[in-house]
């Protein structure tokens, strides 16, 4: 036979299967961060959560006749920093811009933002998902303000407006099409949160509405040209953001196996009903009239200051898994799991700092991070201090305590609190590693179970009876390792 | 004791200095001659004689103490786009309302911090937006000059005192103030006091922070004041221009003692003469003044060039985009939600429309028309983005200018004052005020109006003086040599006073 075998590219695991076979869904996102700032963009009022409505208002938030913007100096630097965790572009030179509309939220009947010349350009964020590393192009990242809030529901015939968040600055980060799955788009937003909270840019607090995005999703068959697609405005949590893929990747599909077409529209996401609906169409979409603000000349910095910020920047979550990696001798999905929070991060670091690092990740990630989930704790609020599981690690690495044992030294110092070593002695949980008492145990035993003895000379996989029944005997505390070489001497296995 | 109102500024300050009158006297003086003019010439849309008296109390304690600031006592009244704590403020604009700003404009606050007083919010176009002073929600303003007939008697009929500084402009020259704040976007300062006799400066933008002035179009609006003299402009100039951390257009550049150059003459002083100006069916006139105006200062001493300025016929069209672009955009903020008018409708898109409509007056709503269409999509690159490369050319061609000059002569208007109603009927022909002035706003330049002579009808003409970047120096100094050989203007008739 000289039949050629056709390479056949492997089917992405990524497509969605439709009744006409198999699709590929298109997605690209724009992440609007709130900046961390403790002022607005252009005014000084406070940035503060939670304050009664119309309490952080100045004259210029709220477009008093003659108000004029003033640029924040940190919101820059923010920006800045921003970028170059992104690996982007940092634009020396940058143009506020008008988009213009009417909104009771929106006090001045435009928003400004950055159009044509952002601060940040082209950048880049690498994720991992299934295993597998992937680079998301960043298009470009620019600042403008957000809109106050309207309240429907406090009167029965008027609409109320809040303008507390009236100015707020925001970083509006917009991905390149590059995702495939809702699963990369969710893992890309959770990568870029952990940057910005690694850079302290922003806190990324998505249930306060600081972290939210418009996402854009298109299907087309593989290897076919780019689909029509539909922004889904708002979406407020990184669950929300895969389920409003897959549900709209679906209803695209199905639109177009049905033999329809999709319609270019700004599309909403329903918690409630997991689903997405229209919001407007492209036709009635707003014409911004985006033009250069005049009341704000172009933002120039130098490359000198972008330098110094540079310089000043904290290890970030790509960096600090490489040396995790490096340094600790851990798997790389450990490293995944503690550097995706800073905190998370440098709680280990503190633990793993002169001890094994292998031993510390695994007490970090199964026992902390499991018993944190269970009642629903952050790392800063873990009543087990790194100092606390350092010293637990330390008992284990000194043989003065069983791995058994430890577990139930966690749970006391979760509980109660107070120095490891200090319970260890006071409640003699200390191990023993005296090979008379163990001795004496193991004779005890053998002599109470003559019938046992003679199963395990057949069958030597019944040590681990004995084993238990030592171990019971002297309450966990004989030391595993010198259990079973003497009964294996007894034993004669 | 002397009519204390026909006192020029300077004349005011050395009059309180020797304790000739005090304050509170002359404050009075122009408060009685404000109640007695205004019905007649409506220069003030509001009159703040306690605010007016309290302030001169101060200030002639002040003056006793030994501690009298540069401006201290002297009255002068302020144009209504500037916002004015605990005072209204409307830009003569029904859809401000009732509005009182919270804050003081700096440029006003520079002012009361030099120890000024304020008489009252002066009348404007509304918005700043018409040059004639027929747009504002409170009537029009009466100049008080009037046309001499044939028979040498003055006609009755009214004519326009300029625009948008209609108010400024009326009540320096009917001595109604000492001297009186004002904009200038496209003429707003110059092309007034050119068509009253009084002497107007628009300074360079950047020059007086913009904080605090209700926004026309931002990249073009500036202030400055109108005097009776050079001298007077140059006292107000003074005290009014600062840099300001809340407006970062305004420049950090030290202010100068502009009174300080007056008398230094313009020998050397290379003055251009851009031909592009001299339009058709210009005037005799009006070219007689500009000759006048050209002889005056060379035998002064100054040596005069033709230059040309290439792209100053784009400058009208190009500055009628620009300007109500920002306009549309400056003027969203007033919507009815959150202060000024609101006439409710049955939907917030009702409620926007019935309040826009009828808070605005037509010619404001034709300018947010104007630059709503200019900036919307498909349209920008063809007029905004080509305005404003007209913009760049216009910088430029006075950029070469200045390489061959130091100071720049037209006129300022391209015909005196005209009645009521004789433009309103024909946009275009309003527009057409602005011919001389725009380019100026347009290229960010200093540009002043000096008086130069009287018109056929005996009405004023003015002289325009277009200066380099943060050059106002030089503008005050020819301005001074102007307005030494062609004399003040002043109105021969009071007759606004009669009742």
């Amino acid at each position: 036979m000289n039949s050629q075998k056709v390479a056949e590219k492997p089917k992405s695991k990524n497509f969605i299967e439709g009744a006409t076979g198999d699709w590929e869904v298109i997605i690209g996102l724009e992440v609007h961060a709130q900046v961390a700032s403790n002022s607005k963009l252009f005014s000084g009022s406070s940035t503060g959560f939670g304050a009664p409505p119309n309490s952080h208002v100045s004259l210029v938030d709220a477009a008093m006749p003659g108000m004029l913007p003033v640029i924040n100096r940190e919101c820059v630097a923010q920006a800045i920093r921003t970028g170059l965790g992104l690996k982007a572009q940092i634009n020396t030179k940058s143009v506020f811009d008008r988009k213009n509309y009417f909104y009771p939220d929106l006090p001045q009947g435009y928003q400004i933002s950055q159009y044509k010349q952002p601060i940040v350009g082209e950048g880049e964020v690498e994720i991992t998902v299934d295993g597998e590393m992937l680079t998301v192009g960043v298009e470009r990242l620019h600042l403008e303000q957000d809109a106050g809030k309207s309240l429907h529901d406090q009167h029965p015939d008027y609409s109320y407006v809040d303008l507390n968040r009236s100015g707020v600055a925001l970083m509006e980060i917009v991905s390149k099409p590059d995702l495939r799955s809702s699963k990369q788009a969710q893992a890309y937003v959770t990568k870029l949160r952990s940057i910005l909270r690694y850079l302290g840019t922003s806190d990324g607090d998505m249930d306060k509405g600081n972290l939210r995005a418009d996402v854009n999703v298109s299907v087309r068959k593989p290897g076919d040209k780019l689909g029509t697609r539909c922004e889904i405005k708002n979406v407020n949590s990184i669950r929300f953001i895969g389920q409003a893929i897959e549900y709209e990747a679906r209803r695209q599909i199905d639109i177009i196996e049905d033999g329809g077409k999709i319609d270019q529209e700004t599309r909403l996401f329903d918690a409630a009903k997991g689903e997405t609906r229209s919001m407007r169409s492209k036709e009635e979409a707003h014409d911004y009239r985006y033009f250069p603000d005049p009341d704000l000349l172009p933002l120039e910095f130098s490359n000198d200051y972008v330098e110094e910020l540079k310089s000043k920047l904290p290890e970030l979550p790509d960096e600090k898994r490489a040396r995790f990696i490096e340094s600790f001798g851990l798997s790389a999905y450990d490293a995944d799991v503690l550097v995706a929070e800073r905190a998370s991060a440098d709680y280990f670091e503190k633990v793993a700092g002169g001890r094994d690092g292998k031993v510390a990740a695994n007490w970090v990630i199964n026992e902390l991070f499991g018993r944190l989930n269970k009642e629903g704790k952050a790392i800063e609020d873990s009543p087990v201090s790194s100092a606390q599981l350092g010293a637990i690690v330390d008992l284990i690495g000194s043989n003065a305590i069983s791995g058994k044992i430890a577990k139930d030294l966690f749970e006391i110092v979760w509980t109660e609190g107070g120095d490891p070593a200090e319970i260890v002695d006071k409640r003699g949980m200390k191990q023993v590693t005296d090979t008379g008492a163990i001795e004496k145990a193991v004779d005890a035993i053998i002599a109470a179970n003559p019938e046992k003895v003679e199963q395990a000379k057949a069958k030597p996989s019944m040590l681990g009876w004995f084993v238990g029944q030592v171990m019971k005997s002297t309450g966990g505390k004989a030391n595993p390792a010198a259990v079973n070489d003497i009964l294996k001497a007894k034993l004669g296995i | 004791m002397t009519d204390l109102t026909k006192l020029t500024m300077a004349e005011a300050r050395d009059g309180l200095a020797k304790k000739t009158f005090t304050a509170l006297e002359l404050t009075d003086a122009f408060i009685t001659a404000i109640e007695k003019a205004n019905p007649a010439l409506n220069a003030y849309v509001l009159q703040t004689p306690e605010h007016a008296r309290v302030q001169a109390k101060d200030s002639d304690k002040r003056i006793a103490a030994g501690s009298a600031r540069p401006l201290e006592g002297l009255p002068i009244g302020n144009k209504d786009l500037f916002c004015t704590r605990g005072i209204r403020t409307t830009a003569c604009s029904n859809i401000l309302g009732e509005f009182h700003p919270t804050y003081e404009s700096t440029v006003g606050q520079n002012l009361w911090d030099a120890g000024a007083v304020m008489l009252g919010k002066l009348n404007n176009d509304e918005f700043a937006m018409g040059s004639s002073n027929e747009t504002s929600a409170f009537g029009n303003v009466v100049s008080p000059w009037r046309r001499k007939g044939k028979d040498g008697k003055l006609s009755t009929d009214k004519l326009v005192p300029g625009g948008s500084s209609g108010g400024s402009s009326a009540a320096v020259a009917a001595g109604l103030c000492l001297a009186a704040t004002a904009t200038d976007t496209g003429g707003s300062i110059r092309q007034p006091a050119a068509l009253t006799g009084t002497v107007g400066i628009k300074p360079t933008y950047g020059r007086c922070s913009r904080w605090g002035i209700v926004a026309f179009a931002s990249s073009l609006d500036q202030a400055g004041p109108i005097g009776k003299t050079v001298r007077d402009a140059a006292i107000m100039l003074k005290a009014m221009a600062s840099h300001d951390l809340k407006d970062t257009t305004s420049v950090d550049a030290p202010v100068p003692d502009y009174e300080a150059v007056l008398g230094k003459g313009v020998k050397g002083l290379r003055v251009g003469i851009p031909r592009e100006y001299r339009v058709e069916g210009m005037s005799p006139e009006i070219q007689k003044l500009w000759d006048d105006g050209i002889a005056w200062l060379k035998s002064a001493g100054a040596t005069i060039h033709d230059i040309s300025l290439p792209h100053t016929k784009y400058a009208l069209p190009a500055y009628y985009i620009v300007a109500p672009a920002e306009c549309s955009s400056n003027l969203a903020r007033y919507d009815g939600v959150r202060y000024g008018l609101r006439v409710n409708g049955d939907n917030l898109i009702d409620t926007y429309e019935n309040t826009r409509h009828q808070g605005f007056g037509k010619e404001v709503r034709r300018r947010i028309l104007i630059g709503t269409y200019v900036l919307s999509a498909g349209y920008y690159d063809a007029y905004y983005l080509k305005a404003q490369k007209v913009r760049t050319l216009i910088k430029r061609d006075f950029d070469e200018a200045w390489n061959k000059v130091d100071v720049v002569l037209t006129p300022t208007t391209p015909s005196p004052a005209f009645a009521f109603g004789e433009k309103t009927g024909d946009p275009l022909a309003m527009y057409l005020e602005d011919i001389f002035t725009v380019t100026v706003n347009m290229a960010g330049l200093p540009g002043m109006s000096v008086p130069g002579g009287l018109s056929s009808e005996g009405t004023p003409l003015g002289l325009q003086l277009i200066g380099k970047p943060f050059d106002e120096e030089t503008l005050f100094r020819t301005a001074q040599v102007i307005e030494d050989a062609a004399g003040r203007l002043s109105v021969p008739d009071a007759w606004w006073m009669k009742g």
